[in-house]
């Protein structure tokens, strides 16, 4: 699918964790600006490591290679510093990673503590305040901003990592089935979240819940032994699948 | 048939067990007696001045048993030795400790850092006798005499390899998520591993940091090589000073003050009992 103007850009992207086995085999797509796209696929069929590749995850393992091109606005990230890249690139693992040591407080501006920037009293009040309330999680915490992250419950943890990530205003949002450890009531949170946020940054979340792809994204991936094999409009890939595996995928044949 | 094999099964069950048991309980018993003679012995000699004043002479504690009166003075010149030598040593062995082994958890697959844990196990095992006598040489002969400086220095190789070995496990055992989290909020290694990693690790490493000292807080042969001991309170750190290890030697071999070995050891025994179980205490509240 052509955008006309695409914020990231993946072109013929292959990642191969050993010379012989190629994880993610030349997937090329462009994702639309302040939109959720959702990657689905069976285990191992490399959504995930698609997804790690957007803020440069891999770089963290040196037998990981990265190949094609990865363009964010025009700018292709594989040639770029992890740090700047990671800066605009937010990310959400599947199990919520708030800094045990650091309070709720500190865990929202975790990232800039991380960059070394600091930050004016009322700054970091408005940041706290502001990200808290985009996850929807200040009322919930006001009183207790002081405690430890790891105090919540696992949905609030989740949403705490979310204000972190957009604490530092990111153009794109990675998740990482974030909800794969959350109960139903904490994934509904999620994803009436993500409805809202999708006003302010792109967010590519991959999932195995295919119904989660369907309430949320506009726009959906399948991925099949490394293979981007279909992206389309998410309604026009549930109620009509071009591929046969994909079809097979979505009614449950296969996966 | 079927029943009375099984009857035998149990029984050879229950008599392993049995066995077990009892030999586990052996095993505590040396510290049980130990600490019970130790007790018993040396609560008498228990008192303040046993903590503030120095070590008597010989001719004070000869006069005072033949009038039958308790022995004068303490160990304080020996706690204030001790708490000298291991405090500069912990100051030079923490940090060193800390950052070599940080280095060894982030690049455990590199060939240099395998060697340079190999070589840190054979540091553990090296006798303390051994590195007592090569701080001699290495720093009581250039500085031409005894002293705490060197003292610590013992000390300090001692330390070094345990408290290595705790970051380094501690690290090592820290989710890669934390790790991934923080790199992808941007910050660069160095920072999270000083804002997130290090600041997870605190529990494990600080009871490192404990058991090391507790470890080293009683090593007596090279402090023979390098602090020599003394018997007056001394605060400078290029003179020869005492130690309460050394104490216990030099009691021992002074007939008029062997009374006072059962103060001093159990003064000993008491602190490391009390550093271990800190040391326990902060890494089941590290844990949980």
């Amino acid at each position: 699918m052509e955008l006309i103007n695409p914020i990231l850009e993946f072109k013929k992207v292959c990642v191969s964790y050993t010379k012989q086995t190629m994880a993610v085999k030349y997937v090329s797509a462009q994702i639309e600006q302040n939109s959720i796209t959702a990657i689905m696929g069976p285990s191992g069929c490399g959504k995930s490591t698609l997804l790690r590749a957007v803020n440069l995850m891999h770089n963290l393992y040196p037998n990981i290679h990265v190949d094609g091109e990865i363009l964010l606005n025009g700018a292709d990230i594989l040639t770029m510093e992890p740090i700047d890249v990671r800066r605009k690139v937010g990310m959400v693992f599947q199990r919520p990673t708030p800094f045990p040591t650091m309070s709720i407080y500190d865990n929202v501006l975790a990232g800039f503590t991380l960059n070394g920037i600091r930050l004016s009293k009322n700054e970091r009040e408005e940041t706290v305040e502001s990200c808290l309330r985009s996850v929807s999680l200040w009322d919930e915490v006001k009183d207790v901003l002081n405690k430890k992250g790891t105090f919540l419950s696992g949905g609030q943890q989740q949403r705490l990592c979310i204000a972190r990530a957009l604490a530092l205003k990111p153009d794109i949002l990675l998740m990482d089935e974030p909800t794969s450890a959350l109960d139903p009531i904490a994934t509904k949170h999620i994803e009436e979240l993500l409805l809202q946020l999708k006003n302010d940054v792109t967010i590519l979340i991959v999932t195995h819940n295919m119904g989660q792809a369907k309430r949320i994204s506009s726009r959906s991936m399948f991925m099949y032994l490394g293979e981007l094999i279909e992206y389309d409009d998410t309604q026009k890939m549930f109620s009509d699948p071009s591929d046969e595996r994909t079809k097979a995928y979505l009614t449950g044949k296969m996966g | 048939m079927q029943k009375k094999k099984l009857s035998q099964r149990l029984f050879i069950d229950r008599l392993v067990k049995g066995v077990v048991c009892v030999l586990a309980a052996l095993t505590a018993v040396p510290l049980i007696a130990i600490i019970g003679e130790v007790l018993w012995k040396g609560y008498d000699q228990l008192s303040w001045s046993f903590f503030t004043e120095p070590t008597p002479t010989a001719y004070k504690a000869m006069m005072a048993t033949a009038a039958g009166e308790p022995i004068p003075g303490g160990i304080a010149n020996g706690i204030v030795g001790t708490v000298i030598m291991l405090g500069m040593a912990v100051v030079i062995a923490v940090p060193i400790g800390i950052l070599c082994g940080v280095y060894l958890a982030e690049h455990s697959k590199s060939r240099f850092a395998k060697t340079v844990s190999y070589l840190t196990d054979l540091l553990q095992g090296t006798p303390s006798v051994i590195i007592g006598i090569i701080t001699y040489i290495w720093v009581v002969v250039p500085m031409k005499g005894y002293s705490a400086i060197a003292g610590s220095v013992a000390l300090f190789i001692m330390m070094l390899p345990l408290i290595v070995r705790s970051t380094e496990e501690t690290m090592k055992i820290l989710p890669a998520s934390l790790k991934e989290a923080g790199l992808a909020l941007g910050g660069n290694n160095a920072r999270v591993i000083l804002k997130v990693q290090l600041p997870a690790a605190f529990g494990g490493i600080f009871t490192g940091v404990l058991l090391a000292v507790s470890r080293v807080i009683g090593e007596t042969a090279p402090l023979m090589f390098t602090a020599l001991g003394c018997s007056m309170i001394r605060f400078s750190i290029d003179k020869p000073i005492s130690a309460v290890p050394l104490l216990i030697w030099e009691f021992f071999n002074d007939p008029n003050l062997q009374s006072l070995i059962w103060g001093a050891s159990l003064f000993l025994l008491l602190f490391v009992l009390f550093l271990n179980l800190t040391a326990k205490k902060i890494a089941n509240k590290w844990n949980s």
